[in-house]
């Protein structure tokens, strides 16, 4: 079986200390099933997740780099929308 | 020495140590990477309940041997595995046939043993339940997705299940020592196993769409020390580098 017949999953861990799922890295797998095992094997090794999540590469929409420009520089001079500028509630967990 | 109790416990060792080396023989050689790691950390799974089995065995028998020498030092009549775990790996369908009726034993062999009166192997049972939880969810998958895939890959799993078959039957053959230990409380009911057994191998089959081979010429004697002809070769392979530099670490 070759590469090419296997579909590419994008692997997301939640760790024991977080509350999200960051990107691990990618696996090859030919079904759901055998991508969540394959992520468990790879990415959890070291003890280093709890939760897995497993994406089929072709859902994920990508912005391209080469509106890079467009995208992310108007918000160079809005430094207002930083939090640093409001008191955080002590209601207010997970920040 | 509780010599039925030693003997109870290096025969599951063998077990779990003789399908570590097959499995072993698999690095590199997967079908994927993501497939050569998961039959190598499965691997590495067997290899860890066959040392703490070994280690206890070591502990019953008094006479100091190491997991080393259980491993690399006996010759094959003293090796005392079932003959499914030593059957050379084949194609993947032959590897993965091997490790789903294993699988679906061993979990259940696992679980009683967890109950066992003998608070040394209840722990190891616990520990080992996990991962074989694993091992058995990993390969019915892939019998599924055989059985039930394309033409080509439906006859290579039925031809795979077919030729493991005869080698199933040892599994739940109770010897007499079997029969002492459980009725100890200390081993576990073979009978009661298969039952659990038959229900996993059933199911499975069934969504594979793969059909049940019938009970035919069981293969027998390794839990007295008599193997196939593929023992002697998997020992050498795997006991040449220890004896041919006895005490060598690296």
């Amino acid at each position: 079986m070759s590469s090419t017949s296997w579909q590419l999953w994008e692997v997301f861990i939640r760790s024991n200390r977080g509350l999200d799922h960051k990107h691990a890295g990618s696996v090859h797998a030919a079904d759901a099933e055998m991508a969540l095992q394959n992520a468990r094997d790879l990415y959890t090794r070291r003890k280093e997740g709890v939760s897995i999540w497993v994406v089929p590469s072709s859902a994920i929409v990508a912005s391209d780099p080469d509106d890079k420009a467009s995208l992310f520089d108007p918000a160079d001079d809005k430094i207002y929308r930083h939090p640093t500028f409001y008191e955080l509630p002590d209601a207010v967990k997970h920040m | 020495m509780n010599h039925d109790l030693f003997q109870y416990v290096v025969r599951q060792a063998d077990n779990c140590m003789v399908l570590c080396q097959r499995l072993c023989a698999l690095g590199a050689q997967g079908p994927e990477l993501e497939e050569d790691i998961a039959l190598s950390n499965m691997s590495l799974d067997l290899l860890g309940q066959a040392r703490a089995l070994y280690n206890y065995a070591s502990t019953l028998e008094g006479k100091g041997r190491s997991e080393d020498d259980f491993a690399f030092m006996r010759d094959e009549r003293n090796w005392y595995n079932v003959h499914l775990v030593e059957q050379p790996n084949g194609d993947f369908g032959d590897v993965i046939a091997r490790q789903f009726v294993f699988d679906a034993w061993h979990i259940n062999y696992l679980k009683q043993l967890q109950t066992s009166t003998d608070s040394t192997l209840a722990a190891i049972a616990a520990k080992a339940i996990k991962e074989v939880t694993y091992h058995l969810r990993h390969s019915s998958q892939w019998v599924i997705r055989l059985g039930d895939g394309t033409d080509e890959s439906h006859r290579r799993m039925q031809r795979a299940i077919n030729h493991i078959w005869r080698f199933t039957p040892e599994l739940f053959m109770a010897d007499e020592l079997d029969q002492r230990l459980q009725a100890q409380g200390i081993g576990v009911d073979l009978a009661a196993v298969r039952m659990e057994w038959d229900n996993i191998i059933n199911s499975v089959l069934s969504e594979a769409t793969l059909t049940r081979p019938p009970e035919e010429h069981p293969a027998q004697g390794g839990r007295e020390g008599i193997h196939s002809e593929y023992m002697g070769y998997l020992l050498a392979e795997m006991q040449s580098l220890p004896r041919a530099m006895p005490g060598c670490q690296w």
